[in-house]
């Protein structure tokens, strides 16, 4: 399908209040199942931006833009509100609570790390053992979640619940070219998809939601998609970028994404097998409006895309991502470039859907 | 806020690692200059405050060693637009993923420590901790910045935000040791409106992390009568060995062992009883880890008393200490020092036929 650049097209512009409202976004903890602070932040953000709004009974935030015209392609944008954290387990006296992990996070980054607990954001640390009291064979093995806990000090001994959801306390920041916090992933594609519906397209109907638990298993995605009922649906995520030097001065060639190289094309990943439409376009897109693209390596992972196309008789479905470096950690590290050129892509890409989008060839 | 959480606060926002400790000194000598008749640096960094006492010359002296120098990094590889790093101090390395830091360079960058993904590892990093010649730092930048603007040997110090937890409780980095020299600015504080016939030394030294050099030279340039070192303590908390841990909010640790000196750790036990300050008894068979270590064989021997404050997670980015310990242990040293007399020094005197008595 080819694709004819709209001369009169403008990318969306990033103001700082975008970039503001992604500081709050990242800021927030919403630990999956507990989404409602970052709820709350969309809702704020949204209601007089949409046509109608509704939350469902998972915690998802579905909206809905209609564009001008009547039979219009339903277009589904879905970016997940939860992040990897933590959970209380037990109380053990003295300001001492065990934890569970919530989402993938790789136990050696835990010890040492601010934490804010509950919704009311009660500061500690988990802790670790003093280098002096740990031998040197204690020393070559990881430090595991069991012997750690959250500390809030002797002062907030007795005070949280077992349940109560905790994540890690990083600010954000902006640093020369890029944006650094935690919950990046997905925090800014909600973000993206509050810039679309500050600039939205006309041409289609956007139904959008703002899923919970994705981290957990792809949960409020699956409900959504059936809500929403779309023709078809692209996911907003931020995708690993592993692209670090190796050991060896080798080239590293399982980088997944670079940052810096522009939005990640999702063509298959370890839930979902893009529709090879969808893909087309948005590479056309991405190369006749010359915005810079990268096709995410193929491999493990996965994001709403994975439980969305298979809901109802199946809704065609594209994964697109901003590349972040160290996800799942206490921060993440983002380039502003990327961010814009991927609203710039998703903003070009929508404006060329219609009616015959789904009618072309599956072949690539 | 309390002036001594508004102090601790501020020195553990600075830099000051072991052997440039200049960021650090500035604000400590600034705390100090009202309350010091004599400020001067000693040749290897070290702050040296004398408050004069009201005693006849010759006066004896009390000299207060806290180390003001931080754990931290320094950088000793650039490429590829990361930093490769070595630690300045005892650091298990088993901390540093995913900390945040500010990388001294032509400016001060932030910076985080990062682990690699598993395929840019060795196979036998690639479960288990990874060794710190293998972890990164990432500043954020692009490749061709981070090459013009840090260099080989730049320092990297700790980034964590000190965090106020309720109960009079604080966490951040390097309150290894400057919760002590918060309690030396709170004695002289104190002795500032009261008499004291001694002459008292506030020393904050430089390099205990590392060399020890500091606590020595400046043992030797101040030839002090006796000496008190205080320096963070082991706080109860998971995986520390009962007998090896403290508990916070229950004042200071006396520390006996061979850096102390037997008798003048009688008399603060007996300073302690007769003011009803709760304190609680460590003990260390060899060496105290501390700046007494060096601080003891200064010139010809300095008598010499070890005070502890306990925190939890020494040497980690997210130390805790309860702030009232520090105000306590200041009040008692403040105490100690008023007592001092003319007479003091004969209670010290090595008296072998009245050590036996003692010893039946």
């Amino acid at each position: 399908m080819k694709i004819q650049k709209n001369k009169e097209w403008r990318a969306p512009r990033i103001r700082p209040k975008n970039i503001e409202l992604l500081e709050n976004l990242s800021n927030a903890v919403a630990v999956s199942g507990d989404e409602r602070a970052v709820r709350k932040i969309v809702l704020s953000k949204i209601k007089d931006l949409v046509d109608d709004f509704q939350m469902d009974a998972l915690g998802n935030i579905l909206a809905t833009k209609k564009g001008k015209g009547r039979n219009l392609p339903k277009v589904m944008l879905a970016a997940h509100m939860d992040e990897v954290g933590f959970m209380i387990s037990s109380d053990e006296g003295k300001g001492f609570y065990r934890f569970e992990i919530v989402g993938g996070i790789d136990p050696r980054q835990l010890a040492g790390k601010p934490v804010l607990v509950g919704k009311d954001r009660i500061p500690g640390v988990i802790g670790a053992k003093a280098i002096h009291l740990a031998s040197s064979r204690e020393r070559k093995n990881s430090i595991s979640v069991d012997s750690l806990r959250i500390d809030l000090g002797p002062g907030n001994s007795k005070k949280i619940q077992s349940g109560t959801w905790a994540g890690f306390a990083t600010k954000f920041s902006q640093i020369g070219p890029s944006l650094r916090g935690k919950a990046l992933d997905d925090r800014v594609g909600v973000a993206t998809i509050i810039a679309l519906l500050e600039n939205p397209p006309e041409n289609i109907d956007l139904l959008v939601a703002f899923t919970v638990q994705e981290e957990v298993g792809l949960r409020g995605a699956k409900v959504a998609a059936y809500t929403l009922a779309p023709d078809m649906a692209i996911a907003l995520d931020c995708t690993p970028s592993l692209d670090m030097p190796l050991w060896d001065g080798k080239e590293n060639v399982e980088y997944r994404s670079k940052i810096g190289q522009g939005p990640a094309i999702y063509i298959g990943d370890g839930a979902t097998l893009a529709d090879p439409r969808l893909v087309s376009l948005i590479r056309n897109v991405g190369d006749e409006y010359k915005i810079p693209y990268q096709i995410r390596q193929p491999g493990k992972g996965g994001t709403d895309a994975g439980n969305i196309h298979k809901q109802r008789e199946g809704i065609p479905s594209i994964s697109i991502s901003v590349p972040g470096r160290y996800l799942h950690t206490a921060a993440s590290i983002i380039r502003l470039k990327d961010w814009k050129n991927t609203i710039s892509l998703l903003h070009a890409s929508l404006s060329h859907i219609n009616n015959q989008t789904l009618k072309g060839d599956r072949r690539r | 806020m309390s002036n001594t959480l508004k102090h601790l606060k501020e020195m553990i926002s600075s830099s000051g690692l072991s052997g440039f400790e200049s960021p650090i000194r500035e604000i400590i000598s600034d705390a100090w200059e009202p309350y010091t008749d004599d400020l001067s640096v000693s040749k290897l960094g070290s702050l040296h405050g004398k408050l004069f006492g009201s005693g006849e010359e010759p006066r004896k002296s009390v000299m207060i060693a806290t180390h003001m120098d931080a754990i931290g990094l320094i950088v000793t590889s650039v490429k590829n637009g990361f930093l490769y790093m070595d630690t300045l101090g005892g650091i298990d390395s088993r901390v540093l993923p995913g900390q945040m830091v500010v990388v001294h360079g032509e400016e001060e960058f932030p910076g985080m420590i990062i682990q690699p993904p598993d395929h840019a590892l060795p196979k036998e990093n690639q479960s288990g901790p990874v060794p710190i010649n293998r972890l990164l730092i990432d500043l954020g930048l692009e490749e061709r910045e981070v090459a013009q603007k840090v260099k080989i040997g730049d320092l990297i110090s700790f980034a964590t935000e000190p965090l106020e937890l309720d109960g009079n409780y604080i966490a951040g980095h390097s309150l290894d040791n400057r919760a002590s020299v918060a309690v030396l600015t709170k004695t002289l504080e104190i002795l500032n409106k009261r008499q004291h016939l001694w002459d008292v030394f506030a020393v904050a030294t430089t390099q205990e992390e590392e060399t020890l050099g500091g606590a020595a030279t400046s043992g030797f340039a101040l030839r002090p009568t006796i000496a008190i070192v205080v320096d963070v303590t082991f706080a109860k908390s998971p995986g520390a060995p009962d007998h090896l841990s403290f508990e916070m909010d229950k004042g200071p640790t006396f520390d006996w062992g061979p850096n102390t000196h037997p008798k003048l750790f009688k008399s603060f036990e007996k300073v302690a009883k007769d003011f009803e300050y709760s304190y609680q008894h460590a003990v260390y068979s060899r060496s105290s880890g501390t700046d007494a270590i060096t601080l003891q064989l200064a010139g010809e021997g300095i008598p010499l008393m070890i005070v502890g404050l306990p925190l939890r997670y020494m040497h980690t980015p997210v130390e805790m200490i309860q702030i009232k310990d520090i105000e306590r242990t200041a009040r008692l040293l403040a105490d100690f020092i008023s007592q001092l007399d003319d007479n003091f020094m004969d209670t010290l005197m090595w008296d072998a036929e009245k050590e036996e008595d003692e010893a039946k």
